[in-house]
């Protein structure tokens, strides 16, 4: 009888551990529930850009052949050498530099919505891009764009005090979006084009944080493979602070001279 | 044989039981961690890769929120006065976690009699003192209380990112060109591990010499190999240079004095106002003012590297440039 008592206590404290992804979730009855609804966090609003690393890099435009920090590969070199900005805007490619790999770094300003239930939308004042986040059962739509095809899920933190899963609780205070982006038109990581290929694979963290004075700090921590101009996973992490309203928004088209 | 039978039909039950509860205890360590932070983790200079290897410009305060105050006191700083023996066994701040060029080895100190987690520890590797982060629920000493290298710090999980407040640090560098943090900085470390991913947000507040936070975040890749050690080596003053034996010779500019204020001009094309910082230049709309007067090089004559790591981790035939000193991984 003891047996069996401390067995199932036992159990009772690890099995949870097994039951990974959203814990015990919905039933096979239940439709899953909406990633609106879901949220652990609140990640809408506007958020500005705070560019106090890599400044000369982001924050104006670098010289031609400036690579630093950044693992390329020699024919990344050779494309980087290659680099040239009117002919980017004379064949209508001045947003290479926008694309989801790069536009993160840039300074701007992000508003973020919901779409749908489904789909988290992030609108960059640099450059007026849209990213689409989807969440669920959603199905690439084919031919390559400048932000890719973006799959988002909620990646929800054990409970503390047990091998358990957040998701179990009614509604989850903390967690982070997952986001992973393919199918993404070539592009620069920088704005003196240092580039990344069709074949990149963009990952983000989104972490919200909250300060001790009420400020509220988004990091997105990146990993960008690319076995074509990459050597080894190019890791950055930026920054953005909540914004309180919209009234520093200042869309600006593309630009690939500065 | 009787009695023995009995004692094994008592015993091999029990001996189960530990074994199970054992086992299950193990799978849900976690629930004391929250989630592992323990481990190498190597540094992935990816951001900022010449401040923190080679070290930043002279006048480098681009995106710094910076006082009046520390402006001048960084521009009074000269970066030979590390060379008399009182100041070279100084550690860096505990902000150089994310700030230097460090690996990391995180770790936990386990209480013995409950198993839980008292605090967590990042090694100090070069140049730096082992952080401490409480988990007990300690109170942070009184405002008056001594500071040190390492500082005192509390932490606490908010889901997988464990947050650790840290406040008692002496005064260092927020970037070692000379721009100071009082013993008056506190410091909020956000750490999130992502798989083998782990990243750092420090937000650095400093009544001091900061106008508003000013915030580092850095990415770090678990690595068995990576072998960072947890303790500084051993460092012994010297004196090297002969005009610095002499007692009270501290290398300095006097106001106005600085050499090197037109420098990241000279080389980079960046109008001086930029140079010397101020929150303003954190901001995007900060880009816009830097329009009209930034000319960009024509081409880069410095440091130009793809990640500065190692010699032979760049890519093939990549030059880099060190200005002046020779050339690293020549073609």
């Amino acid at each position: 009888m003891k047996f069996v008592a401390i067995t199932a206590v036992a159990w009772l404290v690890a099995v949870p551990l097994f039951a990974q992804g959203r814990g015990a979730g919905p039933t096979p009855s239940t439709p899953p529930q909406a990633a609106k609804m879901a949220a652990p966090v609140d990640l809408t609003g506007y958020w500005v850009s705070v560019i106090t690393e890599d400044w000369r890099w982001r924050m104006v435009m670098p010289p031609k052949g400036d690579y630093q920090s950044v693992p390329i590969t020699a024919d990344a070199k050779r494309v980087a050498d290659a680099w040239d900005p009117v002919r980017d805007e004379s064949i209508g490619e001045q947003c290479r530099a926008y694309g989801a790999a790069g536009i993160m770094r840039l300074p701007t300003r992000l508003r973020v919505s919901w779409l749908d239930d489904n789909t988290l939308k992030v609108e960059t004042d640099a450059g007026m891009q849209t990213r689409l986040l989807h969440f669920g059962s959603w199905k690439r739509d084919g031919r390559p764009t400048w932000q890719g095809d973006s799959i988002a899920t909620w990646e929800l933190p054990r409970r503390p005090g047990g091998a358990d899963n957040a998701a179990e609780e009614a509604q989850p205070k903390f967690g982070s979006l997952k986001v992973v982006t393919t199918n993404m038109r070539p592009g620069y990581l920088r704005k003196n084009g240092v580039p990344y290929s069709a074949k990149t694979e963009l990952t983000e963290y989104w972490d919200l944080y909250r300060g001790r004075n009420g400020e509220q700090w988004l990091v997105v921590s990146t990993a960008v493979e690319d076995t074509a101009y990459l050597q080894v996973p190019w890791l950055t992490s930026p920054n953005f602070r909540k914004e309180p309203d919209g009234s520093k928004w200042d869309p600006t088209p593309c630009a690939a001279r500065r | 044989m009787g009695s023995d039978a009995v004692r094994g039909a008592k015993v091999m039950p029990m001996k189960t039981s530990v074994l199970t509860l054992v086992t299950a205890l193990c799978f849900s360590a976690p629930a004391l961690a929250q989630i592992d932070l323990a481990g190498h983790w190597a540094v992935r200079q990816h951001e900022d890769w010449a401040a923190r290897g080679p070290g930043p410009e002279v006048v480098d305060y681009l995106g710094l929120p910076i006082t009046d105050e520390a402006r001048e006191r960084a521009l009074a700083y000269s970066t030979s006065a590390l060379s008399i023996p009182e100041r070279q066994c100084l550690y860096y701040p505990p902000h150089y976690n994310a700030l230097g060029p460090f690996g990391l080895e995180i770790w936990a100190d386990i209480d013995p009699n409950s198993g839980r987690v008292v605090a967590w520890n990042i090694g100090g590797f070069i140049d730096k003192a082992i952080n401490t982060i409480w988990m007990d629920d300690r109170p942070h000493p009184g405002p008056n209380a001594l500071r040190t290298f390492s500082g005192f710090a509390t932490g606490r999980w908010e889901g997988n990112t464990l947050v650790a407040y840290m406040t008692h640090y002496k005064e260092g560098f927020l970037r070692r060109n000379g721009v100071p943090t009082s013993d008056q900085t506190t410091m909020t470390m956000y750490i999130t591990r992502h798989g083998d991913m782990l990243t750092m947000l420090e937000v650095i507040e400093d009544p001091v010499y900061l106008t508003e936070p000013f915030l580092v975040s850095r990415n770090w890749q678990l690595d068995p190999t990576a072998n960072m050690t947890r303790v500084s080596a051993p460092c012994v003053p010297e004196a090297e240079l002969p005009e610095l034996k002499g007692e009270g010779t501290v290398p300095h500019y006097l106001p106005g004095k600085n050499p090197f204020v037109g420098e990241m001009t000279k080389l980079y094309g960046l109008p001086v106002e930029a140079v010397l910082g101020g929150a303003e230049t954190m901001y995007p709309e900060y880009r816009k003012k830097m329009l009209e007067p930034y000319q960009p090089p024509k081409s880069c004559t410095r440091y130009c590297c793809g990640w500065g790591g190692a010699p032979g981790r760049t890519a093939p035939n990549l030059e880099c440039i060190t200005g002046g000193t020779g050339r690293v991984n020549e073609r």
